[in-house]
């Protein structure tokens, strides 16, 4: 089953270096030029739906402005749902 | 049953304060600031941790973690550190410095902070150039280099050859960790971190004197993007500085984090 | 506590360690060594800090971090270091955390040298340093004095939150004198709440000098005067000797105001009358006692080893109301009781102003005498 990643982008802190598009292996990130952030630079988005979550954005921002999520589908008994209690 | 579950896979550090860093888009200040913060979050050290913050770029740096700070005068905040620690051995205490101010102004205080062993931890930025005062000649200028002071380039025959810190701070006996990573790219970020961590590593253990250089990048007096910068630092800085260990203690080689 | 017969640097030296200082950092010159020589022995002992760092430029950086967490701390060099120290202790005074320098000052400018000299007293009192700031100055004459004002040097730092330097010079460094050292004081435990002590349970705490919004600045340039006025209404210190009625009032601090209290009462039993007023706070200097001495003298004499550097302090609050001479001994030179004897008689005579800079007559008397010497 696939993973699925996404991102979030704080305006507060992005200041649209681009670093992180550059590093996207999957290629899913672009400057917002139609958007400025209240600091004035055009922030990161994610523009397709193909993020796995490998963080690797996040890693190279040098802002701290991205958060990383992912959903990652997993067999789940109760039984060893109770285990990790 | 199929469940999906949600992970968070990277955030924030908790070291940080929420502030926007007076940093220039795509300079990796940030990053490793970003690094030092984690690796304090991770240990479990916030509370305890005093940073001593340099003159130049990272000079506020104290703004941005969410710990007690202190700024030091140009080049002595390995003095400055070592008073504090000498008085609160128990606090963990680092040292955030640029190449102007470890390696040219307070080169005599780093020398002797680490041939003490003081058991502290400095964080060295290596971008080349002397950031703040918009981009002279750092001793840790490369060769040929073009910067406001050397016009022309640096040229070895009046203006020396680049220090390269790492190799001189691991000949020293009281130094335990001592090594050069680079900031380039996510791998060697996530090589940065963990050396970082062993610098901290270090400290808690009272394993001495711990110094990660990290290469960084400075795109506004090198006059590129921020995507140049980083292949600036890849194709010219490596060659000319090498990462690798440069010491560290028997008792850190053990140790897996 | 019974006297005991103690080296002067050593003296002071215990005497900080007995007012519960918990971190030296210094570097050896002569003559003020014998004090880190001192810490040295005893610091480590007591589990308190010693460091002999690798300059005075980081000697003072140290104690810039250690007073950073809010405890006791010192440094004591001689003037060729703390020229050094000066970048250190602008940086402690624009962040407003307490510390003590002693100064066993020496003769200069330059290398110089060792011998014992006031010619440090722009640089001590004026701030030496950058910026706008005012250090407090204790000038004691004495070994006991010294060992006296070191205790109080701390808590007037801690007080003010300000530079307190210690000045002295190589005769009182090197002398042996009978003293009395304070009791061991106990080492607070108290915790002053701007200190960096890890941000446990409570908001980081910062402690910089940085005030890059000029408004901020002004803001702290101010509150640092206001707080250098306290310092002026509540803190001056000096000491008066043979002051029946005097007609000649002589001026000197350290070991040139001892040296001239010999002088003075020696004058005294020559029927001249003459008394003494010796500064043991240079920085505030005694300035609304010296006003009211302007009423009473017809001539003042300050005694200096230096070119005349509290001259111009002096003349700067007598206004011309009272003639003033000078006599000053320099470059490591000590003023011996009978020449200051010899200028007592002479003022004593003199009548009438004074044309000019008091210093040029002297330097003629003084290049005759020289002259003479030899
Ligand atoms: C005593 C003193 N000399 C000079 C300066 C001016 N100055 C400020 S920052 C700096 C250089 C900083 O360069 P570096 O340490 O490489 O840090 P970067 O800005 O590149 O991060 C200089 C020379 C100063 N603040 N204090
Ligand atoms: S790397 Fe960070 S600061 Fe740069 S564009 Fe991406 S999110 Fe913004
Ligand atoms: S998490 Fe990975 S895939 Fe997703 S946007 Fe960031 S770099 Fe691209
Ligand atoms: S001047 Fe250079 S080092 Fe300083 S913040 Fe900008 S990019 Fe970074």
């Amino acid at each position: 089953m696939a993973v699925t990643g996404w991102i979030e982008v704080d305006d507060l802190y992005c200041k649209g270096c681009g670093l992180c598009v550059d590093a996207c292996p999957q290629d899913v990130l672009r400057l917002d030029m139609e958007r400025l952030t209240p600091k004035g630079y055009h922030p990161a988005q994610m523009t397709e739906e193909t993020c796995t979550g490998c963080g690797i954005c996040a890693v190279v921002c040098p802002d701290a402005a991205i958060t990383v999520y992912r959903k990652t589908p997993q067999r789940q008994s109760r039984k060893a749902a109770g285990r990790r209690t | 049953m199929v469940e999906a579950k949600t992970e968070v896979i990277y955030q924030r550090p908790e070291s940080f304060t929420d502030v926007h860093t007076h940093y220039c888009p795509g300079c990796t200040h940030g990053v490793a600031h970003r690094l030092v913060a984690e690796v304090i979050d991770e240990m479990g050290l916030r509370e305890k941790t005093i940073g001593v913050a340099p003159v130049g770029c990272s000079v506020f740096a104290y703004n941005y973690f969410e710990m007690d700070f202190v700024e030091a005068a140009h080049g002595r905040a390995p003095a400055m550190a070592t008073g504090i620690k000498r008085v609160l051995p128990d606090n963990t205490v680092f040292t955030y410095q640029g190449d102007g101010d470890l390696a040219s102004i307070g080169i005599a205080e780093i020398m002797h902070a680490a041939g003490r062993g003081e058991n502290l931890t400095v964080i060295f930025i290596n971008n080349a150039i002397y950031g703040m005062t918009g981009g002279q000649m750092a001793p840790t200028t490369l060769p040929g280099m073009k910067t406001t002071s050397s016009p022309y380039g640096r040229d070895v025959e009046l203006a020396g050859y680049p220090l390269k810190m790492a190799e001189l701070l691991a000949q020293m006996e009281g130094s335990g960790y001592i090594v050069r990573r680079s900031l380039h790219d996510a791998s060697n970020i996530r090589k940065a971190k963990k050396a970082i961590r062993l610098a901290f590593e270090a400290q808690e253990r009272g394993l001495g004197f711990s110094m990660v250089e990290l290469l960084s990048s400075c795109p506004t007096n090198w006059s590129m993007s921020a995507q140049e910068a980083l292949g600036f630092v890849e194709e010219k800085m490596l060659p000319v500085y090498p990462l690798g260990d440069y010491k560290v203690t028997p008792a850190l080689q053990e140790l897996r984090v | 506590m019974a006297k005991e017969l103690l080296k002067g640097n050593e003296a002071f030296a215990e005497a900080a360690i007995r007012a519960g200082v918990e971190a030296f950092f210094g570097y050896p010159i002569t003559p003020s060594t014998e004090f880190l020589e001192h810490m040295a022995r005893r610091m480590p002992k007591l589990g308190r800090a010693f460091v002999q760092a690798e300059s005075e430029v980081a000697a003072i950086n140290m104690v810039y971090g250690a007073a950073c967490t809010g405890k006791r701390v010192m440094t004591a060099s001689s003037s060729p270091g703390v020229s050094l120290m000066m970048e250190g202790i602008s940086y402690i005074a624009g962040t407003e955390v307490p510390a003590v320098i002693v100064n066993v000052m020496r003769g200069g400018p330059g290398l110089g040298n060792i011998a014992p000299s006031q010619g440090d007293y722009y640089q001590m009192i004026k701030g030496g340093g950058h910026g706008d700031y005012f250090p407090i100055v204790l000038a004691p004459a004495t070994v006991q004095e010294a060992v006296d004002y070191i205790s109080l040097a701390f808590d007037l730092a801690e007080k003010y939150l300000s530079i307190v330097h210690v000045v002295v010079d190589g005769n009182m460094g090197q002398m042996m004198e009978p003293a009395e050292l304070p009791p061991m004081r106990e080492i607070s435990d108290e915790i002053p709440e701007w200190a960096v002590r890890g941000a446990k349970d409570r908001d980081p705490n910062i402690l910089t000098s940085i005030y890059i919004d000029p408004e901020d600045e002004e803001i702290t340039n101010l509150r640092l005067l206001r707080r250098w006025k306290e310092v002026e209404k509540n803190e001056v210190r000096f000491q008066e000797y043979q002051m029946d009625n005097p007609e000649i009032l002589v001026i000197g601090f350290g070991t040139a105001g001892r040296v001239a209290s010999s002088a003075v009462r020696d004058a005294r039993a020559e029927g001249i009358p003459v008394g003494l007023l010796r500064p043991i706070t240079l920085a505030p200097f005694p300035e609304g006692r010296l006003e009211e001495l302007c009423d009473q003298v017809q001539r003042i004499l300050v005694v200096e080893m230096n070119s005349g550097m509290m001259l111009d302090d002096v003349q700067k609050i007598v206004k011309g109301k009272v003639p003033v001479e000078f006599y000053g001994r320099l470059g490591g030179v000590t003023p011996l009781p009978d020449e200051i004897l010899d200028e007592i008689r002479r003022v004593s005579k003199n009548e009438g102003e004074i044309s000019g800079d008091p210093r040029d007559e002297w330097m003629d008397r003084l290049e005759k005498m020289r002259t003479g010497d030899q």
